[in-house]
């Protein structure tokens, strides 16, 4: 066990905490997860009896292309036989205007690639609804039964799978199915557009005045002397009356006369190539994501799904002038660079809220962004705080009210809690922050197993 | 899409002779077409069918993960096809010798089709024919009605899997009492038996009688027989009229139902959605048999390839490479179920044991360990039973009938559970049982299984629909009851009801959720708690859901 962990849990033993709080954050402590980008030179480590490669296949899953001829599909070019996005979901729609639920359904994954973090996996997905046996639920703790082959007794372990990565070594994180899917890639900006058009985001009123510095342009900006791409003869000629003044070349400034200058090499001033900032991006949004270990499975998922769709809403609210930053926290946060690590990071440690909340507030202030942004935090987590009473999150989290335009908080609870009884959840309702400032910080509680539209949901209730 | 080349063309026909004398029996012609990864995307949504109708699911990546067989009965990549002639597909990059390999496998499948009672109803018609015209219908109802078109085929696809397959098949099997006349079916069927309830001598009697007046009067014989008859019983000849009158025979499926009464696919304006509704129903009924024999479909075509090809010419030089193939098709994984190497071992197991007369009552009479050990009735009757099995069987009866402990032990066999560890936070495979009885649970368990669904009349006179779902230990999933019924009330025109089981009580989360510690070292350890069912019923009145209980 992590002795800094245990540590801390003395100091909130001291404070006082419920037994079943103990047991909680205990869990965490025990959990020996590492942070980390699965598939990034990453060995699993096998169990007593070795990994089990992958889900168990089933009957249905042989067939005789893939088995005897080793023929699958690569499937870059699907969208090719795919309607287009609009088309289909334009077709949604009147389906609701003819009365009946709409079908379609978008973006159920997203996989952003490491370079150009603009790119989104857009999957049109559908199910065909019929009445279908379901499989008797088994308790929690319970996988569905296969068959299998070779030594062993019974009750015996043959194999192990790691519990935050159901297809080992395959680097896909969450929403990723071990099936192959149909994919189409389209990127954000389009994604945010669709949000908003068809599933009736709210517009933003209000996109704020502020300018600030963030793109780069290259352009001829920067001067230099003696070589260049561009002379800038205004400048030159400045330099060979300066260069001549103090040369003594120059009696009479009422009677200049050119001809008799004499210019030195560094006289001439040159234009070159520059890098220079931009004056447009406008808003800037902070991504929070508790990825401690209690956040396993699909509370992760939705989470950071959510957040992908937040994302691709405002670059196309902002005319992709948005500029984002990805945290993440367990009891202590920090920034990552791009969405992929963002997202694929697997969970482990325990949990402090205020450390992330924090950070924000440190590079918001560094940076001075609160002059130049419209600045949105979203922070998912699955309500699980250390901090049991908010005592250090609280006054953060006040802080960050005062600079950012909206702090949205989703809390994805397990399945198995009580409803609406998490401590995040509870100290904020303490607060009165809610009810006090609805303009400012906005709570969305999902339970695990919600769906697309259910996240769509709770981003209008976000943002709007 | 384009058929293979002359060269391979040559190597199929080779095969198929060497895989007749073997006595596999199919029709002459197939089949073989090349195709490309863009063909296959084409086709692969539309179950292999080239010619399947349009609908726009198909051009959606639909959600598999949740009991996907159960919703597509048809399996998207199959190399062959049940038409006339089988159509095959091929990467076009097979080296020959493999190409012989698997065209042995696929005249397995052939065969298989054209032999197992179960796709009976396949063997008259051309299925890619036949979907080409129904295509083509569709597209001109489209060209009409529109999206209209693809609601009627959404909401039929919504109950195309509770289609009467095993009801269509009982009426191929129908024996044909219709040689005698109808009166004389009567006669001696109902009116000795039940209605004036006859001695048997009487009955024999009666026989001679009709067999005399026959051989003395010829053509006439059966009007002297019978006027003899209506002198004596008067009543006789009413109450043959009467058994005239048409009864429905045989049950009708929910399809069929809503065809025959739905008084609003009947109006008028409606009728050409009855013709949508058919095709999606006769579509559905192909491709039943498919998934209900993938074990046996499977292993009969892994056991002839590899029966055929170690016997042929061809396979010299490429031993090492066939058996690298074979055992990568055919082998048992550790954790999985497969059915190339569950079928293909139970065709040889069975064999091997009819060879030894071991399925005889000599046998089974045996207790003795030692002696069933060795025994031998050197019968030579394999070839002869596995035959039948294909002919006769379905997965279900096939795993039942034949997995045996035996077989159970003799490669290995075990049920792998799957339970969660959570001091490691890992799933933990583990062998959960050798026992024959829970193996077959849980194949059984996998197979395809729809529910049973019924129409009942509850005579409430309101006009609307009453479902029965025959519970069988499975609830149904909930989530999907809505859009189902919304579908059926659509096709009915009036409100649907369902009536079903739901669970009322399950045994809740054990402790606290983050308590430390394997759940239970040993499996069946904790004695799980009975789940309680409960009967409710649907209502879909107006595309409103709402639930009540019995």
């Amino acid at each position: 066990m992590d002795q800094k962990l245990l540590n801390i849990l003395a100091e909130l033993k001291a404070r006082g905490l419920s037994k079943a709080q103990e047991q909680k954050i205990l869990a965490e402590i025990r959990y020996g997860g590492t942070h980390g980008v699965p598939g990034e030179g990453e060995v699993s480590t096998s169990g007593s009896g070795g990994t089990v490669p992958g889900n168990a296949a089933g009957i249905y899953d042989y067939h005789d292309l893939a088995v005897l001829q080793d023929f699958s599909l690569s499937l870059e070019n699907y969208h090719a036989g795919l309607r287009s996005l609009d088309e289909l979901l334009e077709k949604d729609q009147q389906r609701e205007e003819d009365g009946f639920p709409r079908k379609i359904r978008v973006g159920r994954m997203i996989k952003p690639g490491k370079g150009g973090k603009d790119r989104v996996v857009v999957v049109p997905t559908t199910v065909e609804e019929k009445f279908i046996h379901d499989k008797p639920k088994p308790p929690k703790e319970d996988g569905e039964a296969s068959g299998g082959s070779g030594d062993g007794q019974e009750g015996e372990v043959i194999g192990e799978q790691p519990l935050h990565s159901p297809e080992p070594g395959s680097g896909t994180g969450p929403g990723e199915g071990d099936e192959g899917s149909h994919e189409m890639e389209s990127s954000a900006y389009d994604l945010g557009r669709i949000l908003t058009e068809k599933f009736e985001l709210p517009n933003l009123k209000d996109k704020g005045r502020k300018r600030s510095l963030t793109r780069y342009t290259y352009d001829l900006t920067d001067r230099n002397k003696g070589f260049g791409q561009v002379l800038d003869k205004k400048a030159t000629l400045r330099e060979i009356v300066e260069t001549n003044i103090h040369l003594g070349n120059l009696p009479d400034p009422s009677d200049i006369d050119p001809t008799r200058f004499l210019i030195s090499p560094s006289d001439r001033v040159y234009r070159i190539l520059s890098k220079e900032k931009d004056y447009e991006s406008q808003a800037m949004v902070f991504f929070l994501r508790d990825y401690s270990g209690s956040m396993l499975g699909k509370v992760t998922e939705l989470v950071v799904t959510q957040h992908v769709l937040i994302y691709s809403w405002l670059l196309y609210q902002y005319a992709r002038q948005v500029e984002s930053r990805f945290i993440l926290h367990d009891t202590s946060a920090k920034e990552v660079d791009d969405f992929y690590t963002y997202y694929n990071s697997r969970v482990a440690g325990g949990t402090k809220v205020v450390s992330a909340y924090k950070l924000v507030s440190d590079i918001v202030e560094s940076e001075n962004l609160a002059r130049d942004y419209n600045i949105y935090v979203f922070h998912g987590t699955d309500g699980d705080d250390w901090d049991t009473e908010g005592k250090e999150t609280l006054p953060e989290l006040k802080k960050m009210l005062a600079y950012a335009n909206r702090v949205g908080i989703t809390i994805a609870e397990h399945a198995g809690t009580t409803h609406r009884n998490t401590e995040v959840e509870k100290y904020l309702n303490k607060s009165e922050l809610l009810t006090e400032k609805p303009q400012l910080i906005r709570l969305d509680t999902m339970r695990e197993d919600s769906d697309e539209p259910r996240l769509i949901e709770g981003i209008k209730k976000l943002i709007s | 899409m384009e058929l293979i080349d002359q060269h391979t063309k040559k190597i199929m026909e080779d095969c198929k002779e060497l895989a007749r004398a073997a006595g596999l029996r199919f029709q002459d012609e197939s089949l073989e077409y090349i195709v490309t990864n863009r063909d296959l995307l084409e086709i692969s949504p539309k179950v292999m069918i080239p010619t399947l109708y349009d609908y726009w699911v198909h051009d959606v990546e639909v959600l598999r993960e949740k009991g996907k067989y159960e919703l597509y009965p048809g399996n998207p990549y199959e190399t062959v096809i049940n038409t006339r002639p089988a159509i095959s597909f091929y990467n076009d990059n097979n080296p020959d010798w493999l190409n012989v390999m698997i065209f042995y496998h696929v005249l397995g499948h052939i065969d298989f089709f054209q032999n197992n009672i179960y796709f009976q109803h396949t063997w008259d018609y051309d299925f890619t024919g036949q979907a080409l015209s129904d295509k083509r219908v569709i597209a001109r109802l489209r060209s009409e009605k529109n999206k209209w078109v693809d609601y009627v085929i959404e909401f039929a696809r919504g109950i195309d899997n509770l289609v009467g397959f095993h009801d269509t098949l009982s009426r191929k099997n129908h024996v044909n009492l219709d040689r005698q006349s109808k009166k004389l079916n009567f006669y001696f069927d109902i009116f000795l038996q039940s209605v004036i309830k006859a001695r048997i001598n009487v009955y024999v009697q009666e026989i001679e009688r009709y067999n005399r007046c026959i051989d003395e009067n010829g053509a006439l014989g059966q009007d002297i027989f019978f006027s003899e008859i209506e002198k004596k019983h008067p009543e006789f000849a009413t109450l043959f009229q009467k058994s005239l009158v048409k009864k429905p025979r045989g049950r009708k499926d929910l399809l069929q139902f809503l065809l025959e009464h739905s008084e609003f696919l009947n109006k008028e304006e409606n009728r050409w959605m009855k013709t949508v509704i058919q095709v999606v129903r006769k579509t559905s009924l192909f491709f039943q048999p498919q998934i209900r024999t993938k074990i046996m479909n499977e292993g009969w075509a892994s056991y002839w390839h590899e029966q055929l090809f170690l016997k042929d010419k061809r396979i010299k030089g490429h031993e090492v490479e066939f058996a690298r193939v074979n055992a990568a098709v055919t082998s048992l994984p550790r954790v999985g179920l497969n059915p190339y190497a569950l079928g293909m071992r139970l065709f040889f197991e069975i064999e091997e044991m009819a060879d030894k007369g071991r399925y005889d009552y000599e046998f089974q009479r045996l207790l003795d360990t030692e002696a069933r050990k060795k025994f031998n009735a050197d019968t030579k009757q394999g070839r002869a039973l596995i035959f039948a099995v294909r002919e006769n069987y379905c997965d279900s009866m096939f795993i039942s009938t034949f997995l045996n402990q035996e077989f159970i032990n003799r490669y290995n066999l075990f049920v792998a559970g799957k339970r969660l560890n959570k001091s490691k936070m890992v799933w933990e495979y583990y062998i959960k049982s050798r026992n024959v009885l829970d193996y077959q649970k849980m194949i059984q368990d996998s197979l395809y299984h729809p529910p049973h669904i019924t129409v009942k009349n509850n005579g409430s006179g309101k006009g609307e629909l009453y479902l029965v779902h025959h519970f069988e230990g499975k609830p149904l999933v909930n989530e999907f009851i809505a859009n189902t019924m919304m579908g059926i009330e659509y096709l009915w025109g009036k409100p649907v009801k369902l009536e079903t089981s739901v669970v009322a009580s399950q045994p809740g989360p054990q402790a606290d959720a983050s308590a430390s510690g394997i759940s239970s070292l040993m499996p069946g350890a904790k004695g799980m708690p009975e789940i309680v069912w409960r009967r409710v019923v649907y209502t879909m009145d107006n595309r409103k859901l709402s639930k009540s209980e019995i």
